[in-house]
């Protein structure tokens, strides 16, 4: 059979000038040449080289630290300690700035993750640093410096860090239970727990119920370009820091408390950003060099090997998910109950708040409980990873959903379609959804070709999977410049990581009513321009954007102030669309906007517009991921053949840039479902720390992923957009689980589902321990 | 980073003198697609390194006469672009067109692949397969070693301090014969065998004249498995004749458990791929046609 393969659809409810068209975006020619500069490229005359000194173990106490022979060596120009940070007085400076990164952190945990002092908690974590004249100088006076270790037992994995008997990273971590300290130390930092309704009475209604419990390994971002800076403490005490990263504001004032120094001395210039999907937006070397680059008095410079990138910097965390649904026999969900315990790395605040959020999200559930714990463990402080905890929950959920609909024998589409959220709908937490778009996603792929496929072949099936993620809104400033030739100077903090000057520009050059290659966008230092939180949780387009608007919105208003004066009438009479100004019904008063901007530097000056937001309108996302696979029976090698990823994109500013997002994320998702995972040794430290051994998906790992944009205006921006750049990656490991019980039979209670689990789990089901 | 010596010899006379006068200190180095990565990572730290890929010697391709030698430098790429070895060798073929990608093909030669002494090289168990020896020349002279005798631990082999690998001579296969290399990873490239099998059969009529399987990945050493000859020599070629090597393989691998796999299933694996793999082989004996990856 044929079908009309349309592999990239856009079903858009409104069409504008510039939003919806594919321009093409300001970085693209320096990226394809070769000629942008991104951090590592980022050179400074009299600069010298930074290097870490690591800890070999996961856990254990410093003895003592001798860097006499470092010192000694002739190319060291400084050598620093976790001795060299400030100490954090609690109570006066020990609670975290109000503006960093995405996931909160205790400012003296924070400082010990940068360097350590005591005792080190995870496995390559920095305990003192040198900067030397060369790299390779470093490298070497590096190994100079002697620490001596005592060694303590160590504990990687969630489950085990809750028992009773666990090796203890902190004592002064006190679990609180329900927002209340409850005195009970050891490794759980928090326990929450959402309910609505009275789940006991919902699972008595029910006719079907399944209970599974899941685990998931400790995954990384993957981004191809690893952590690097370089830092300048200058005389006037002044600290520059350029670096590539998603949060410029958030590392800055990170940077700032943690070498407790005025916020503003520090100035960060990002650079072009290689990848960061959550992973740069703490900083690791930013602050340990700002004080080799004090005792060197020369900027400093410093690259991370991928080794160290991945055992210590900020991964995403393994989890422990228990779910159990109930449904009626005519396909209600009354009930559900889920149990998430997650890691948080070293030191506590892990994202399974955002997990337990999304775990029963997508579905209208009366009667539900969640329940999360935040657990450390001796890995390295988790970060943010693209819809951080939405994969690990809904892993868990959509596989148990997908159980039941089998078990109702109804279509697993539809069965979503009964159950899904919309306007009004009440989530765990309490709060009710705005207009989302879950049901026209769901319809749009029950209408897919791809779904009415037929599915052809030995141990091939299909898997389907669905995902929530709530994006973030937060700060963000853009200042617009009118140039005397027309053009547009746009100015503003968020890194471009995904194709957002494009999407930013576009934005205010709808208002303006002028092509977008009018539009010239810069990522500034943040000297130069308003507090902007990073770029993450699917912010940018929709805030900086709203940011560009407003500041669009600004400017507009002033050229119609200005054309009036020019014209001498009032300022309420003058209109200004597409990019023309008039005035009256007549058409004598009328100018183009280049016709106005050239009038500009004699009648009053330069343009320049404001925009400057907060949104709380955030759009909500839903994605739905069909997969077609086929199992190797005897290997348990999964092959993804086909996938259709759909996402409403509230409107999809670049309808190119945001199938970007839907298929890296998806890409990511079968990654992290197939084969990602941090090896870790029966010594507690991260085994396969290469992209060798940590195998994500290659090209040919990969089917051409089709992608379908749908459009349900999100009330909360002008132009109805939604974040889009996270929750693609949450429903591939459910579809692909989903797809293994019709395949193989078996359901996966692991990830990842590599070959050795997924035939680990058959020979379980068939009662053989290895095949034989 | 500490310094290294660099030399790069001419002739194999010239690179024999120096390792010779360098010892234990030395490496010879061909493509360096191991050895360099093996130097960042503090793996080997020799004092001094011999690139021996400019020897003019160590980049023939001789294929005179049914057999093929390979100098000990030549890279994948010029294996599985010569028809001659497509044509008559093709497991050679499956060998060097999955070490690495192909900007490493471009570099890395099976005689690196062979002293390089992985337990998981993809090139060693379609040598011993093909009944392949290592041409070696020392201080002393020359000699020639068996492949299956030619590693002796994870990383290590037999040369001499003094000792240079020059060249690999295969032997012609005659009629009615087929070899076979295949993997197994988890991704579809870019990676490192949990479990590699090359076997080539010949056969005669309808039954097994003779049969070599090696296995990489499942013991310190490539495993060439001579049971299975054992049994199968004279045997009718029979799915379950087949099913008695992949057995035999299983319970002749020694695997540890490690990142890549556990020992259970990569014994499970043995099987299974000494299946596929002999009855890939078998086809290629039969005339037939399988593709390399």
């Amino acid at each position: 059979m044929t079908t009309t393969r349309e592999p990239n659809k856009v079903l858009s409810q409104i069409e504008y000038d510039v939003i919806g068209t594919r321009p093409i975006r300001p970085d693209g020619a320096d990226k394809v040449t070769g000629r942008a500069k991104y951090s590592a490229d980022f050179t400074i005359s009299g600069a010298i080289y930074g290097k870490l000194v690591r800890s070999p173990h996961a856990h254990a106490r410093i003895i003592s630290i001798d860097t006499s022979k470092a010192e000694a060596h002739p190319s060291v120009k400084a050598v620093v300690t976790g001795e060299d940070l400030p100490k954090t007085v609690i109570g006066a400076d020990g609670d975290r700035p109000k503006t960093s990164g995405e996931i909160a952190a205790d400012l003296k945990y924070l400082r010990h993750q940068i360097m350590a002092t005591e005792k080190v908690v995870f496995g390559n974590q920095p305990v003192a640093a040198v900067a030397a004249a060369t790299a390779h100088d470093a490298e070497e006076a590096a190994k100079l410096v002697e620490v001596k270790y005592e060694i303590l037992p160590s504990v990687t994995e969630v489950r085990a860090a809750m028992e009773d008997d666990a090796p203890v990273l902190h004592d002064d971590i006190e679990m609180t239970e329900f927002g209340e300290k409850t005195g009970r130390k050891g490794n759980i930092a928090d326990h929450f727990q959402n309910k609505i309704g009275d789940p006991q009475k919902g699972f008595e209604q029910a006719d079907v119920i399944v209970e599974r419990e899941f685990n998931t390994a400790t995954v990384h971002q993957g981004y191809i370009e690893p952590h690097s800076c370089t830092v300048h403490w200058r005389d006037d005490d002044r600290i520059f820091i350029w670096n590539s990263c998603q949060g410029p504001f958030n590392i800055r004032d990170a940077t700032a408390e943690v070498l407790g120094v005025p916020l503003t001395n520090v100035k960060l210039t990002p650079q072009e950003i290689g990848g960061g999907f959550g992973g740069k937006f703490e900083p690791y070397g930013e602050p340990v060099l700002a004080l080799l680059s004090k005792k060197a008095g020369a900027p400093v410079k410093m690259w991370m090997t991928r080794t160290e990138d991945l055992e210590a910097t900020g991964p995403s965390p393994g989890s422990y998910v228990r779910v159990k649904m109930g449904a009626t026999k005519d396909g209600k969900i009354v009930a559900g109950e889920a149990e998430l315990a997650f890691e948080a790395g070293a030191y506590p605040g892990s994202v399974v708040e955002a997990g337990g959020e999304c775990v029963f999200a997508p579905y209208d559930i009366p009667n539900a409980v969640v329940d999360g714990y935040d657990v450390v463990v001796n890995k390295s402080k988790m970060a943010a990873y693209r819809a951080p905890g939405a994969t690990n929950a809904e892993f868990a959920s959509e596989t148990v959903v997908d159980e039941l609909a089998q078990k109702l024998d109804i279509d697993p589409i539809e069965f979503r379609l009964m159950n899904a959220a919309k306007e009004g709908t009440r989530k765990v937490d309490g709060t009710s959804f705005p207009r989302i778009g879950l049901v026209e996603v769901l319809e749009a792929l029950k209408d897919h070709d791809h779904w009415k496929s037929p599915i052809e072949g030995d141990n091939v099936a299909r898997g389907f999977a669905c995902a929530y993620w709530m994006n973030a809104g937060l700060q963000s400033a853009v200042n617009l410049a009118v140039n005397s030739d027309g053009r547009v100077s746009l100015t503003e903090g968020s890194p471009d990581i995904g194709g957002s000057r494009a999407s930013i520009s576009m934005q205010a050059a709808e208002i303006l009513g002028i092509p977008s290659e009018d539009i010239l966008p810069s990522v500034v230092d943040t000297d130069s321009i308003g507090f902007t939180f990073g770029t993450g949780g699917s912010r940018t387009t929709f805030a900086t954007g709203y940011a560009a608007i407003e500041a669009a919105k600004d400017v507009k208003q002033q050229m119609i102030e200005r054309a009036a004066l020019i014209w001498g009438v009032a300022p309420e009479s003058v209109q200004m669309d597409k990019g023309n100004i008039h005035a009256g019904n007549g058409a004598e008063l009328k100018m183009t906007f280049k016709e106005l901007a050239a009038e500009m530097n004699d009648t009053g000056g330069a343009i320049t517009g404001r925009g400057s937001v907060n949104p709380s309108g955030v759009g909500a996302a839903f994605a739905g991921l069909i997969v077609d696979i086929h199992a190797d029976p005897e290997t348990g090698k999964v092959q993804i053949l086909r996938a259709t990823i759909a996402q409403d994109a509230g409107k999809a500013i670049h309808p190119s840039y945001v199938e970007g997002q839907l298929q890296g994320g998806t890409a990511q998702g079968i990654g992290w479902g197939l084969n990602e995972e941090y090896f870790m040794s029966d010594e507690g430290r991260m085994a396969n720390s290469s992209f060798l051994d940590y195998r994500m998906p290659t090209a040919l790992d990969l089917p051409m992923i089709d992608t379908v944009i749908v459009e349900v205006a999100n009330p909360g921006h002008p132009f109805g957009v939604r974040g889009v750049g996270e929750v693609n990656i949450a429903p591939p490991p459910a579809a692909i689980a989903n797809a293994l019980s019709r395949s193989l039979g078996v359901r996966m209670e692991r990830l990842p589902m590599n070959p050795n689990t997924v035939m680990e789990t058959m020979w379980a089901n068939n009662g053989s321990s290895n095949g034989s | 980073m500490k310094w290294i010596d660099y030399a790069r010899p001419q002739t194999v006379a010239e690179a024999v003198q120096l390792l010779t006068e360098r010892g234990d200190g030395a490496r010879a180095m061909a493509g360096g697609t191991d050895l360099i990565v093996q130097l960042r990572v503090g793996r080997r730290q020799p004092d001094h390194v011999v690139d021996v890929k400019h020897i003019p010697d160590l980049n023939e391709v001789n294929t005179s006469g049914g057999g093929v030698t390979l100098g000990a430098a030549v890279p994948c790429h010029i294996i599985y672009n010569n028809d001659a070895i497509k044509d008559a060798f093709p497991a050679l073929v499956d060998s060097a067109s999955i070490i690495g990608g192909t900007q490493i093909q471009g570099r890395a030669s099976i005689g690196g692949n062979l002293c390089n002494a992985a337990p998981s090289a993809d090139a060693i168990p379609t040598l011993i397969a093909l009944g392949a020896t290592a041409n070696v020349s020392g201080s002393t002279g020359e000699r020639s070693v068996a492949i299956e005798d030619f590693c002796t631990g994870p990383g290590q082999n037999v040369l001499g301090a003094d000792e240079l690998l020059t060249s690999i001579s295969i032997p012609a296969q005659g009629a009615n014969s087929g070899a076979r290399y295949q993997r197994f990873i988890p991704r579809n490239e870019m990676d490192i065998a949990v479990v590699g099998v090359g076997a080539s059969v010949t056969l005669n009529n309808g039954s097994f004249e003779s049969v070599r399987v090696s296995l990489a990945s499942v013991a310190p050493t490539p495993l060439f498995v001579t049971e299975i000859n054992d049994e199968l020599a004279g045997k009718d070629v029979t799915d379950e004749n087949i099913a008695k090597a992949g057995e035999i393989a299983k319970d002749a691998a020694k695997p540890i458990s490690d990142m890549r796999g556990t020992a259970d299933y990569r014994r499970h694996l043995c099987d299974v791929m000494t299946r596929r793999v002999l009855s890939d082989a078998i086809t290629r004996a039969r005339g037939g046609n399988v593709d390399a990856h």
